[in-house]
């Protein structure tokens, strides 16, 4: 019976509705109650900040694309050399793409307990799975690739979405996913043939089908399996100069549709790393940011969330399952280049980017981040995330959070920039003086991020019944001045409770904690035809056999947490 | 300018990594001081005094000091690296990393230098009076940005793949060459006036390469453009200039295509 008290932190709690008030937070078994017996463990938290445990909604941080970024940059390790073991830390290295266990260390120092791998290749999820389970401490889920399937693109271009819904509950469940996600519909799977889909409206070479129909059909299978997170997507176009328009006939297609879940999610669209979506212009010459109309549309339309993928103007390796994206990208840096074609699932790129301040596109992009975090007019509905690494790595997010909350910290960086004048030209960051409030920055990060995955009544909050994940980092609202100290503590979290067990004490980590991974199973009316279907593709098309995919829990996970669902009706 | 003099008195069953042999890393300390700096030897630390003699102090700044290492370095490395500024002498054959990420000051190394020398160097002068191994002045294992400024004078032999990823600086070879020369270079001078193999600059986007003997097989990605009387390192000649390497992209500037050049001795 392991009982904690933290007293007297100033706690920052959206889901509670709390907002700074010293709090004392009681913990029992794993979970938050309301009072704990006199021999509970006393953290003192005077003078600091308590909050639940981090969320990350969008990461890669394990998976084939990231193993290959992790190969093709020995480079990557240089800039962050190997730590040697020390108590129950295990060696670790690495920068952009760090070792699992420096992943999981880093994640804990910032105070996130719950990490989700946004883009599983399904072929490749018994390596995803492999790398979770030696990720430790942080909990986390992956969510498959749908958007270039060869079976969703038959059975929506055929309107068939019982069938589509059938194997998205077969693959959920063979892979051990947790959500629908969609990279560039369509777009990757052109790119096998050369080429790629830039609007929502071009066809995907050979199969007929259109951008639009992947993703409206995708949102209606997720509807109808009534699954805990709503269709993840990286809409098509990432990237490019005037994608903006891209973007919101993207986003458009959400509207109408309404989210059916027993989980306490509202959206049924959540878009990924908006920032690299919203951009204006025809060219690198002209570009600007459209993040404003981008943020108001979004603003507008609640059945919509989005995470931002903020640029930190650091060295880092980008990867995404959107290849002609990559290849792209690599012809503008001439730097090294992988693609990887995933049979007839998805396929992925990898390239070396640095995004330096010295040059106005990343300058420009940076400001478009901020700019649109700052627009956001519900913090519940817009997160806190880098892509990392692609837009940097996770580890800046404190960095990203000193940005948020002071615009001095900006002007900083502005002052600091070769084109300032350009840079502030192009975006309307400069004329904003918002500051976002620790609440806010606890909904971007914690409380928001959870409802949107469908786990906010269980993570991201601090109400009696939640896990107990809870972080205190040392900074103290009252008195803290300098925007500096925001980067320092969230950096640096003085206690972290996972699970009710203590992670991290007094600044340094003592646990490698219980991790857990998430997955849903599904369960719906039985398709003769998908059953069919994966039978004859399995033999004609794939190189491993139905036995050789599927992932088994007792082999691949430390301890599963299914997540189970009746979509039988 | 104050000498410190390190030499070895043990050899080691590993290789020993001495990050520690820098005219900065020395700064300020006297002999007793410098024989408790650590050395990494597989994963154990050690001290230097463990395996070295030293005599001397070294002076305040890393530019007062200069560093004498003497004896078999066969089995030590990374000497000279990181350093900004200040002396070191080598008295011996030495292993890999010799001046690797210099930035400035002077390395003589009276032996022979080990692998992977002045990787991704950045300023500073090397003078190597023996042989120099693979990757001299090449850049780290998946990096593009190799040796960028100074200069390496190598009187002996020069191994394979010497100023891969090359982006500035000259490197002057008074013997023969191995193969790989100036690889995806785009910028810098490598000086042979002993003979070079083959694979001369490929992939090469910028950058100037001159061979005062012979080469075994020239790369079709060159192409003979001009005769022209050159002045380098200090000798006049003729050379044959070839144009390369034309398989690779290639910058302009005011409308004309920038190549790598060999300078080919008639």
């Amino acid at each position: 019976m392991t009982e904690i008290l933290i007293k007297n932190g100033f706690v920052f709690d959206p889901v509670s509705g709390i907002k700074g008030d010293k709090k004392d937070i009681a913990v029992k078994d794993g979970v938050i109650v309301e009072s704990v017996s006199g021999s509970a463990k006393v953290i003192d938290a005077s003078g600091m900040t308590v909050m639940a445990g981090g969320v990350d909604i969008h990461s890669h941080v394990a998976g084939a694309k990231v193993n290959v970024g992790r190969n093709f940059r020995p480079e990557d390790k240089l800039q962050a050399v190997y730590e040697p073991a020390r108590g129950v830390r295990h060696m670790a290295g690495g920068n952009s793409v760090p070792t699992v266990f420096k992943t999981a260390y880093k994640y804990a120092d910032m105070g996130y307990t719950t990490v989700i791998e946004a883009a599983m290749p399904p072929l490749y999820a018994r390596h995803t799975h492999e790398e979770m389970r030696d990720t430790p401490i942080i909990d986390q889920a992956a969510l498959p690739l749908f958007g270039n399937n060869w079976f969703i693109l038959e059975y929506l271009k055929n309107g068939e979405i019982d069938n589509a819904s059938a194997y998205i509950a077969w693959l959920l469940r063979s892979t051990k996913g947790y959500g629908i996600k969609c990279v560039n519909p369509g777009g990757t799977e052109a790119w096998a043939w050369g080429l790629n889909c830039m609007t929502v409206n071009d066809q995907v070479p050979y199969f007929e089908i259109t951008p639009k129909e992947i993703i409206a059909g995708l949102m209606t299978v997720n509807e109808s399996l009534h699954l805990p997170h709503s269709l993840h997507l990286h809409s098509n176009n990432l990237g490019n100069p005037g994608n903006y328009q891209t973007t919101l006939d993207s986003l458009k297609i959400a509207e109408g549709f309404k989210a059916n879940n027993n989980f306490g999610r509202d959206q049924v669209m959540h878009h990924t790393h908006i920032q690299f979506h919203s951009y204006g212009g025809t060219s690198w010459g002209d570009f600007e940011s459209k993040g404003a109309e981008v943020m108001d549309y979004i603003n507008k339309n609640p059945n919509i969330t989005c995470d931002v993928g903020f640029i930190t103007l650091d060295e880092t390796t980008t990867m995404t399952g959107d290849g002609p994206f990559e290849y792209h990208l690599s012809a503008l840096n001439h730097l090294k280049w992988a693609n990887t074609d995933v049979e007839i699932e998805c396929g992925a790129g990898i390239v070396p980017y640095i995004y330096s301040k010295d040059i106005y596109v990343c300058g420009v992009q940076w400001s478009i981040g901020l700019e649109m975090a700052l627009l956001a007019k519900d913090h519940m509905r817009c997160y806190l995330t880098t892509d990392h690494p692609n837009a940097g790595p996770f580890t800046r997010y404190p960095r990203v959070m000193k940005w948020l909350m002071s615009e001095k910290a900006r002007d900083e960086v502005f002052a600091s920039m070769k084109a300032e004048d350009k840079v502030r030209d192009r975006s309307t960051l400069g004329s904003i003086d918002r500051e976002l409030t620790l609440y806010e920055i606890a909904m971007m990060t914690r409380a928001g991020t959870a409802k949107a995955l469908g786990m906010g009544k269980k993570l991201g909050g601090l109400v009696p019944g939640m896990q107990a994940d809870i972080a205190v980092y040392p900074y103290n609202p009252e008195t803290a001045s300098d925007p500096e100290q925001i980067e320092y503590a969230f950096s640096n979290a003085k206690y972290l409770i996972k699970s009710g067990e203590i992670i991290i004490n007094d600044s340094e980590i003592v646990s490698n904690g219980n991790k857990q991974t998430y997955w849903v199973d599904v369960k719906t009316n039985p398709s003769k035809q998908v059953e069919h279907d994966l039978r004859e593709m399995f033999l004609k098309y794939y190189t491993v056999t139905e036995r050789n995919y599927e992932v088994e829990e007792h082999a691949f996970m430390k301890n599963p947490n299914v997540i189970s669902i009746d979509a039988t009706q | 300018m104050n000498t410190v003099t390190i030499t070895i008195k043990k050899q080691p069953n590993l290789f020993i990594e001495a990050e520690c042999f820098t005219p900065d890393a020395l700064a300020g300390k006297n002999a007793e001081k410098i024989a408790e700096l650590p050395v990494y030897i597989g994963r154990t630390t050690e001290k230097v005094g463990d395996y070295f003699e030293v005599s001397g102090s070294a002076g305040a700044t890393a530019a007062e000091t200069k560093l004498v290492v003497a004896g078999d370095l066969t089995r030590v490395k990374y000497i000279g690296s990181k350093m900004t500024a200040g002396e070191v002498v080598i008295n011996g054959d030495t292993d890999m990393y010799v001046g690797a990420w210099m930035t400035g000051g002077k390395i003589t190394a009276n032996g022979n230098i080990g692998h992977f020398a002045a990787t991704s160097m950045a300023g500073g002068e090397i003078v190597v009076n023996g042989n120099a191994g693979n990757y001299l002045g090449a850049s780290y294992r998946g990096d593009w940005r190799g040796m960028s400024d100074g200069k390496i004078v190598v009187s002996g032999n020069v191994g394979s793949d010497c100023g891969t990823f090359m982006l500035g600086g000259e490197i002057c070879v008074g013997g023969n060459i191995d193969v790989h020369v100036m690889t995806h270079a785009d910028g810098g001078k490598v000086v042979v006036f002993g003979n070079a193999k083959s694979r001369l600059g490929g992939q090469a986007s910028r950058g100037e390469m001159y061979v005062f003997g012979t080469v075994d097989v020239m790369l079709p990605g060159y192409v003979y453009a001009r005769d022209e009387e050159v002045e380098v390192c200090g000798k006049k000649a003729l050379f044959a200039v070839y144009n390369g390497d034309i398989a690779d992209r290639h910058p302009t500037r005011k409308g004309e295509t920038i190549y790598a050049k060999l300078y080919l001795k008639k």
